[in-house]
């Protein structure tokens, strides 16, 4: 089962090698990993999406947990969360597609942040699932690139994850 | 007071009662080495080769339950060094290693003798530094020291940049540390712990499986009170020898791969299983599959929180210290209104004791030729069970481990985790520097020993008279072993041809050494090796060439898939 990871760590070089190494060395899979500084710079926190069963899952809070530049780590899954994701995509647009391609950005409130006569580039922002709905939806041949951040996600309601 | 990086370095050291540095001296530390050199605190132990600093001190850790320290230099320095640290990692000793590295501003310049250190070592340490000021360098250490010993130990890693040992800052050396993203449980939870003594009451079948953590944790007087109280056979895993005496009428042997006929059996037929300190790996209980198709409940006392149901699913987990924890346990124990059943319990040894009579350690003997068996069963006789043993890897460690019985903890130091073969000579050097007036033996074989046997040059320069047993056939014995049981007779490259002489070996850096040919002459030539109380003497054992190690669970099978000896193959 996919699984989302927050974690607060020490923002010091090499941190997340030590997570990175952990993941690879065990064997665990990654699907997506993001992290930046906090509002207090001497902490990071990262959101990684992995997949395994409930024992695997459970070994990777406990390894994570382990390594001395953890200082938190909460399954998002336990409880209700938000997640967002962020894709520029470069696509193909001439001719009559210019005007498909826009209207369907709009639909999935993408906004077009730059525009050549022959392409357009999309900023779309959502859970994994809608950016994978928008590049099914438009005609595959007309993508030249995409870049995707990964899954960054948050917990619903009061509840925080902090120091 | 404003002092060196270096010597800071060497502060640090003082502060925390180091007295012993094993390590080997190279461009990058020469900082280091120049401050050590002024001070007569802390003693250095000139290894001869990187990787023997790191077993001496990992050893001396072992054995005297401080922290060891080793000193080496950038590159390969380091790189000789870290099959020492990865053995200290998997078999979680305290220790804490003092790496050289180019300055600062070469760093990542592919300079001379350099290499990405911290990257390297980063998945065998607990943790470890990279110190990039020198205003961190007292810090950093104190860090190390207190990450080394504290929750699980294991080995850190300081990496100290040459500029940064040169350059100057005021010392200070702190208190305490705390650290926010590092907080070991040490407690016990209660509640745990009561459910754990209320299953313990309730078993007809019990059984007590003791590992390494019980050593590490110095509990294995609170566990062999518990163990007695209770009336339960007990089982020790290789790491764990000496947790709970090895000649006490409760003990059931070592368990797993090597181990006992009835351990093993106790272990798989019981109905309710304490495991402390041990972590259920793939030499111990074979196959998990094989393992769970036996219902029984697990309760696990471990300080590792991940060791807790990473190949075993277990009932009642209890992160904490060892010791606590059981001391926690026979509080309740005490008070309990309820005991074990008492029938049931007689039943149980009856059917231990019917497994026991197969004396699985039985093995021919012969009047012709050196059965490595007896060789430690006289051993064993000899130093009357009393000395710290060391072992290097393969058949003769197993024979170590089944036949010599270790009363007491710390006693038996061998590579379980990593399987370090090149061990057993360093780390004779790292207990006899912790108890200089203790009897030391290693017990190795001829293959083993050619990997660490520079170090004879060590011992004589140290005056370390530790004794070594050298298990002589001509073969790498466990792999020859596995050729012949699981590959059909076909000894590959397992015959170590063109040895040397290892009695002129031994004299040419000033030891005694005796070779022995003749059963007979076995118990004589140990007398008088042992009696040699300030010689190192080599004894070469020639022994039998075909001798294998039983009882066997092959790799992968079950535990009570036994081969008991030759009939069995």
């Amino acid at each position: 089962m996919r699984h989302i990871l927050s974690l607060l760590l020490e923002n010091e070089a090499g941190a997340l090698s030590r997570v990175a190494g952990l993941f690879s060395a065990r064997g665990y899979n990654i699907e997506s990993l993001t992290v930046a500084p906090t509002e207090d710079p001497t902490l990071s926190r990262m959101t990684i999406v992995t997949s395994g069963s409930e024992e695997v899952i459970e070994q990777i809070t406990k390894q994570l947990n382990k390594l001395i530049d953890v200082v938190k780590v909460f399954d998002l899954n336990e409880g209700n969360h938000i997640e967002r994701e962020l894709m520029l995509v470069k696509v193909r647009a001439e001719g009559k597609d210019r005007e498909e391609l826009k209207r369907t950005a709009d639909i999935f409130r993408g906004r077009i942040i730059d525009v050549t006569d022959r392409t357009y580039t999309i900023e779309l922002t959502g859970p994994r699932d809608k950016l994978d709905a928008f590049l099914d939806a438009i005609d595959r041949s007309q993508i030249l690139e995409t870049v995707r951040t990964g899954a960054s996600g948050i917990g619903r309601g009061e509840w925080v994850l902090r120091v | 007071m404003r002092l060196t990086g270096a010597e800071i370095t060497i502060q640090c050291l003082q502060e925390e009662g180091v007295e012993f540095v094993f390590g080997y001296p190279g461009g990058a530390v020469l900082y280091i080495y120049d401050a050590l050199f002024n001070q007569d605190k802390v003693k250095h132990i000139l290894v001869r080769h990187e990787q023997a600093a790191l077993h001496a001190a990992d050893a001396y850790a072992r054995a005297s339950g401080r922290t060891g320290v080793a000193l080496v230099t950038s590159g390969p320095g380091v790189t000789n060094a870290v099959t020492g640290i990865a053995t200290a990692y998997m078999d979680s000793i305290p220790m804490v290693i003092i790496s050289g590295q180019v300055p600062t501003p070469a760093i990542g310049l592919d300079a001379f003798q350099e290499v990405d250190t911290v990257g390297i070592t980063r998945p065998c340490v607990k943790h470890n530094f990279l110190v990039k000021h020198v205003d961190e360098l007292a810090s950093t250490i104190k860090k190390a020291f207190y990450v080394a010993a504290s929750g699980r130990p294991g080995p850190v890693l300081v990496d100290i940049p040459k500029d940064v040992s040169q350059h100057i800052a005021e010392f200070v050396y702190p208190k305490s540390v705390t650290m926010r993203s590092y907080n070991p449980v040490t407690k016990g939870h209660s509640g745990q712990i009561k459910k754990a003594v209320q299953m313990l009451m309730e078993a007809r079948q019990p059984m007590i499986y003791a590992g390494g953590g019980v050593i590490l944790g110095n509990a294995a007087e609170q566990l062999t009170k518990l163990v007695r109280d209770l009336g339960f056979p007990c089982t020790n895993t290789l790491m764990g020898l000496g947790a709970y005496p090895g000649t006490d009428p409760q003990f059931v042997g070592m368990l797993g791969m090597h181990g006992t006929y009835e351990a093993n059996l106790a272990m798989q037929h019981c109905d309710v299983l304490l495991a402390v300190g041990a972590r259920f790996d793939d030499r111990v209980i074979g196959n998990p599959q094989h393992f769970y198709s036996e219902g029984r409940r697990i309760i696990h006392v471990d300080i590792d929180p991940s060791s807790i149901s990473k190949r075993v699913r277990v009932d009642v987990p209890i992160v904490g210290n060892v010791a606590d924890v059981l001391e926690e346990m026979q509080k309740l124990v005490n008070a309990s209104p309820v005991r074990p059943d008492a029938a049931a319990l007689k039943d149980w040894w009856k059917q231990i004791g019917e497994w026991r009579a197969r004396d699985c350690l039985r093995y021919e003997h012969s009047s012709s030729i050196i059965k490595p068996q007896y060789v430690v069963e006289k051993l064993f006789e000899v130093t009357r069970g009393d000395a710290i043993v060391t072992s290097d890897v393969g058949q003769h460690q197993m024979w170590a481990a089944q036949y010599y019985k270790f009363d007491k903890p710390r006693r038996w130091l061998n590579s379980g985790g990593l399987g370090t073969m090149g061990f057993g000579l360093p780390a004779a050097m790292g207990a006899q520097m912790a108890f200089p007036e203790a009897t030391v033996a290693c017990v190795t074989g001829e293959a083993s020993i050619q990997m660490c046997i520079q170090e004879l040059s060590t011992c004589k320069q140290y005056h370390l008279p530790v004794k070594i047993i050298n298990l002589n056939n001509r073969y790498l014995g466990m792999v020859r072993q596995w050729q012949q049981i699981l590959h059909g007779n076909r000894y590959s490259e397992s015959y170590m041809d063109a040895l040397p002489d290892f009695v002129k070996l031994a004299e040419s850096y000033g030891h005694v050494g005796v070779r022995i040919e003749n059963p007979a002459d076995v118990e004589p030539a140990l007398r008088e090796a042992f009696a040699l109380k300030d010689r190192v003497v080599f004894m070469d054992f020639m022994t039998d060439q075909t001798e294998n190690v039983f009882p066997m669970v092959k790799a992968g099978q079950g535990l009570t898939e036994m081969l008991l000896g030759a009939e069995d193959l």
